[in-house]
Parts: structure tokens; sequence; C-alpha cells
């Protein structure tokens, strides 16, 4: 399969290409604005297939969508940050409403003040809208997990949002595969999922009701989004018969004897990754999948290996409560017995995470240091 | 036009629905649903006609309603259009019907877009000039002098209403235009001329609403009627905010603002200064639209 020097933005472009979706809704925001722009030059020439939108905000954009979705339409939108903060009425009524939406959101700071860096606070103030969440750490898991992610959403009928960090991601570029389209039309053919808005049948759509038919409502909801975790696991059996790759929800690197493991979301799993070398005793749970959060996954993997402590890497804080993956995972792990500790690393505000930082980490734990909670910016 | 004159056929208003009694909207989007259907999609937004619809999976309507959030209307609408277009399903007219709070206020941004943008449906307001479904609260819609739960008595609605024509008409939309229950077939004729149109088109309804004026629910024609003759809400139309026309012959001597006026508790204890401004802003409203009209008439 060929190549290609993309920018992760570049890479979640074409994978929308590639898909062949109906509608895009664009509206500029650093650092997404690459995304609709790789869009609108397939638009330029003749190759997205797809009614391309000009919207005057991100509101708009998922509101757009949304229509869109009600006539059975496959559609795309990307934010990112401010613009997912104001989508948020809009990101509530999708799920509610069943739209399989598809979008990217590329993580960045929320104000004030005015910050460029790659902060989760912004997809992360939205865990709680129903939809699902997957994060990224590289252009080809960008490239992929949009595939993937049509898949689960028109399946689930459920939105979905394909999460990666700005600039790391965004900005750089990488190798990537990109398979041409009749080979993705072999993993996700056109849409299926059935209009909610056909001419000729009275419906009264998302009109009120009482909060008796609701719960209901809410409940089929939650059930289908509990099917993600083995769903995301079958889609990517096929997704290995066709293009040679596969991603689990969580998926871990568990050195012999190692106590100490790393768990990261995007880029920084990266950065985890490939420091592992220079970290003895440490292993590392990389998260895929944040909603659902795939606790039993995780819960399996610290069963199989011999970790008694996890350091989690938070790239955003939840002022008063702490790192939201931190907060998570303790959820998660709560009753196990043989609970490991947890320590938090937070690189809020969007900051880098060097290898340096890393191992200073590990090896302040190994000191006995009492708190569990570490500011990134004291590590630099 | 008689009762018995009126094209029954394509009646789409099921009997039933939630309105209050002698609601305007519930009259105006017969009226609309009767014109324009049968092949019709409504996108609604939040307001009175969340309720009138009715509770799912009853309905009101004999035509698909996709209820959306207060400010989202034009842009899904314009994605609704899209989405159909997609599946191939250009014949079906797709409608945005909106209160004044979901055109004048929280919703004009995704108005402006659509407009702007040009986008193919008929955005459709049904205007009762307040927050009525939540209980008479301001809006931008509602005139100068009025009493409303936000402007209790000693105070009143300060500031002009909104001229939501000229921003619709400054989009140069192909087609703007104003009605209003009591001349169902000025609605029908412009509901008609709209839907042979592509493109952005707008109308803007005056719908009485007795609860929320202080009137009895049989006088929301008469309301309708005096709202226009007096002055307070003209009829016309408007082609790419240029081509503007009267639909109802002007004349020089209409019916006094205080016969309009006097019937709704609203405007109860209205001082003469108070209706002196508003007299002054409707005269200058008809200078404004004799003017218009003779300039396109000079451009034709």
């Amino acid at each position: 399969m060929p190549f290609e020097v993309v920018s992760g933005s570049q890479a979640a472009a074409i994978a929308v290409q590639r898909v062949g979706v109906d509608m895009v809704a664009a509206y500029p925001i650093t650092p997404q604005t690459a995304i609709v722009e790789t869009l609108a030059n397939f638009d330029a020439r003749g190759e997205l297939g797809a009614e391309f939108v000009s919207v005057e905000s991100e509101y708009s954009a998922l509101a757009c969508c949304n229509g869109a979705a009600a006539a059975g339409a496959r559609v795309f939108t990307a934010t990112a940050s401010h613009g997912l903060a104001y989508m948020h009425e809009m990101i509530h009524w999708c799920s509610g409403a069943r739209f399989p939406i598809v979008m990217v959101n590329v993580n960045r700071s929320i104000g004030a003040p005015w910050c460029l860096d790659p902060d989760q606070g912004d997809s992360l103030s939205q865990r709680d809208t129903g939809w699902m969440q997957i994060y990224c750490s590289g252009a080809q898991e960008v490239f992929d997990t949009i595939l993937q992610a049509y898949r689960l959403s028109e399946e689930l009928l459920l939105p979905c949002m394909v999460v990666f960090d700005g600039f790391y991601i965004s900005h750089t570029y990488e190798a990537v595969d990109i398979p041409d389209k009749k080979q993705v039309e072999r993993f996700i053919g056109p849409p299926t999922f059935p209009p909610q808005v056909v001419p000729g049948e009275p419906g009264n759509i998302h009109g009120i009701i009482p909060g008796e038919k609701q719960i209901q409502l809410i409940k089929l909801k939650y059930e289908a989004m509990m099917k993600a975790p083995a769903l995301f696991e079958g889609i990517n059996s096929n997704f290995e018969e066709v293009f040679g790759r596969r991603y689990s929800a969580v998926d871990a690197v568990t050195p012999r004897g190692a106590k100490t493991a790393i768990l990261a979301a995007g880029a920084t799993a990266e950065t985890v990754r490939w420091s592992l070398p220079q970290l003895a005793g440490t292993g590392m749970i990389q998260l895929r999948m944040f909603r659902p959060f795939p606790a039993e996954q995780i819960r399996a993997i610290l069963k199989k290996s011999e970790f008694e402590r996890i350091v989690v890497i938070d790239r955003n804080c939840s002022v008063g409560a702490g790192g939201i993956f931190a907060q998570e995972l303790k959820a998660a792990l709560y009753g196990l017995e043989d609970r490991p500790a947890i320590y938090e690393l937070s690189l809020a505000g969007g900051i880098d995470l060097t290898g340096e930082m890393l191992i200073e980490m590990v090896e302040s734990i190994d000191q006995n240091v009492k708190s569990g909670y570490r500011w990134g910016d004291e590590l630099l | 036009m008689k009762i018995e004159e009126m094209n029954r056929e394509n009646e789409m208003l099921y009997s039933g629905h939630s309105a209050c009694p002698g609601c305007g909207a519930a009259l105006a989007v017969r009226f609309l649903t009767r014109a324009l259907g049968p092949n019709l999609a409504i996108v609604l937004t939040a307001s009175c006609w969340s309720i009138i619809a009715g509770v799912p999976p009853l309905t009101a309507l004999k035509c698909p309603i996709l209820h959306c959030p207060f400010p989202s209307a034009g842009s899904v609408g314009s994605g609704l259009r899209r989405g159909l277009n997609a599946k191939g399903k250009f014949d079906t007219t797709v409608v945005v019907l909106a209160g004044d709070g979901g055109t004048f206020d929280i919703g004009l941004q995704a108005l402006s877009g659509a407009a702007q943008r040009n986008e193919d449906f008929i955005f459709v307001c049904y205007d009762n000039e307040a927050y009525m479904n939540t209980g008479m609260q301001t809006s931008s819609a509602t005139p100068f002098g009025a009493r409303t739960n936000t402007a209790p008595y000693p105070l009143f609605k300060e500031g002009q209403k909104k001229d939501i024509m000229q921003i619709m008409a400054a989009h140069s939309i192909p087609y703007a235009a104003t009605a209003t229950v009591a001349f169902p077939e000025d609605m029908e004729y412009k509901l008609k001329t709209a839907q042979k149109i592509s493109g952005f088109r707008f109308i803007h309804i005056l719908s009485p609403c007795p609860p929320g004026w202080g009137t009895e629910s049989s006088e929301t024609i008469e309301l309708s009627r005096l709202a226009v003759s007096s002055g307070a809400f003209p009829l016309f139309e408007v082609r790419y905010g240029m081509d503007w026309k009267m639909t109802l012959p002007l004349e020089e001597k209409r019916t006094p603002l205080s016969e309009y006026l006097g019937i709704q508790k609203r405007f109860k204890d209205i001082d003469r200064d108070r209706l002196r401004v508003l007299q002054e802003e409707i005269d200058y409203e008809w200078e404004f639209l004799k003017d218009k009209v003779k300039r396109s008439e000079v451009l034709k």
C-alpha cells in the first residue's frame, strides 16, 4: 500500500474523503483548520463527492450535521477547544437523537487566557454527553480510527468523537499508509442507517416527552454504548483482514517483572512507548477508548500483569479533583483486590512530555514521594 | 374569504393539538401546511409549537416535524435540505418554523448564516412578540411600550421592535414577505410564491397570542386585521432586497393605533407620550416602505 508523508490533520481529512460522506460542515479553528482546508481542496478538485457547507459557527456546524443525519446522510465535522465548548448543547442533542455523526476534536487548551497548547480539557468536558470518544496517538491511528468510527457509530447509532493532540499530532508529519477509496469501500460501504425524516410520513421527531420515557431512552443509549468495546474488537478483526493492522480499546506493554505502569492517551502514549527502554521495570497502558470507559479490559490487563502502581499522565485537570483519566481509572478499579497505587502526572495546559520528565516522575515514586500528584511544570 | 370557500383538501393540522384557544400560531401553521403540503418536512425550534405539536408518538401535523435546539433552526434546516438532496429527495419542501425568540434573538446568527449562504428552504417566523411558551417574557420582537413578565409594572418594554424584515432584506435573499392570519389569501399567495422560488425565503407572520397579549380568544383575527389597518404590521414582499411591493394597497387613512392597542391588556396603561412614540415609529415605517416601493418601480 502507498505510504504518504502527511500531517495528522491531513490524515484525518483523507480518511473522510476515503470513507465517502454526504456532507461536510466546516468552520475553522486552530489547530483543526487544516482538516477542513484539506477537505475543501478535495471539493475544489471534485474529489469529495459531498455537500461542503461553510457555516458561520461551530454550533451551526454540528447543527447542520444534525439536520443532514436526520435525512439519513453520512456527515463529518471537525473542531477544537472553544469550538467544541460552543457546540455543547448540540453535542448532547446528537446523542439523544441517536445520530451516527463522526466528529474530530483536536485537543487545545480552553481560555481564559488564550492558549493553543493541547490540553485535553476540551474533549474531556464532553465526557457525559453520550458520545463515544477515541484518543489517537499518531497520524496512522487517526486515519484508521476515523474509518472504524463510522462503522462503530452507524452500527450503534451513537455519535463518535475522534480525538488527537493539537500540533504534536495535527501539525506533525509522519509516513502514513493510505489505502485507496476502493479498499476503504471494502471495509465500509455506503451508509445504511435509517433516515428519521421521511417525507410523506408524519412524525413528531424528538418532541417533548415525560421523564419516565426519557429514562427508557437513556437506558437504550447506555446499553448501546456498552457494546462499543466488544464491537470495536470485532471491527478491528475485519479491519485487520483488509488492512493488516489492528487496535484495541486499551493495550498494554507488560515487561516481565515490571511493577510500574504508565497510563496515557493520545500523543503522550507514543512518548511513553519510546521512553520505555530507558525506564527499567516499567510498562505501559495505552487508553484509546475513553467513552465508554473500558473498565473490564483494564482490569483484565492488571490481572495478567505484575503492576503494583500506575502513573497516569493527564494532559488536563479537573480543578478541585485532579486528572480526569486518573479519576476514571480509580473509579474503574474500585473494589478490586490488590488494587495498584495510582500516581498522577499533570500536563495541564497542554505542556510537553519528555523522556526526562518520565524518568524523574518514576524515580520520585521510588523515593516514596508522599503526594501522589505531581505538576508537570515542576519536572521541566 | 368565507370558510366554505377555503380549500380544505390539504388540511394537515389534526384536531386535538395542544394550542391555547384562539392561538394565532396554530392558525398560521394550519394555513402554511395547507398551502405548502403535502410533501413537506418541518424543522421546529423551541417555541410554543414545541408543545402544540403534542407528545410523541402523537403528532399534530400530517408531515415530519424535526425538533431542534433553540439557536439551531437555520443550521438544522440547512443540514436537512442538504441531507434530503444527498438522498435524492429534491421535491420535498423544507420549512423551518421558529417563534420570534428563535428568529429575532437566539436564532439570529444561524438564520443570518443560512440566508447569506442562500440555503434552499423557507424560514417561517411566527411572531407573537414575546417568549410566550415560557409565559410572556420580553424578546427583541416585543413592541415598545408593552408590558411583559420581565418588564412588569411600572416598567414597560424599552426600545423599538427589531426590524427583522430590513435585516432579512439586507441579506439580498430571493424572497421575503410579511403575512398575518386575518389575510389567509395573502398568506397563501406569499407561501406559494415562496415555494416556487429556490434559495432562501423568509416569511414573517404576525400571530396574536390571547394569553400573552391579554385578549379574548375570539379577538385574534380582529387583532391581526387591526395590526395591518393601523399600519403596525404592513403587508409587503421584497425580492432580492431591492424589489419592494405592498400586497395590500397603501391607504393614507389608517385605523387609529389606539384601536389596535386598546383591546390588549399588555398596553393597558400606556400613556400618551409612549403612544406618540409608537405612532411616530409606524409613520416613519410607512414612509420608509412607500419610498422603497417607489424606488423599486423606478428600477423597473
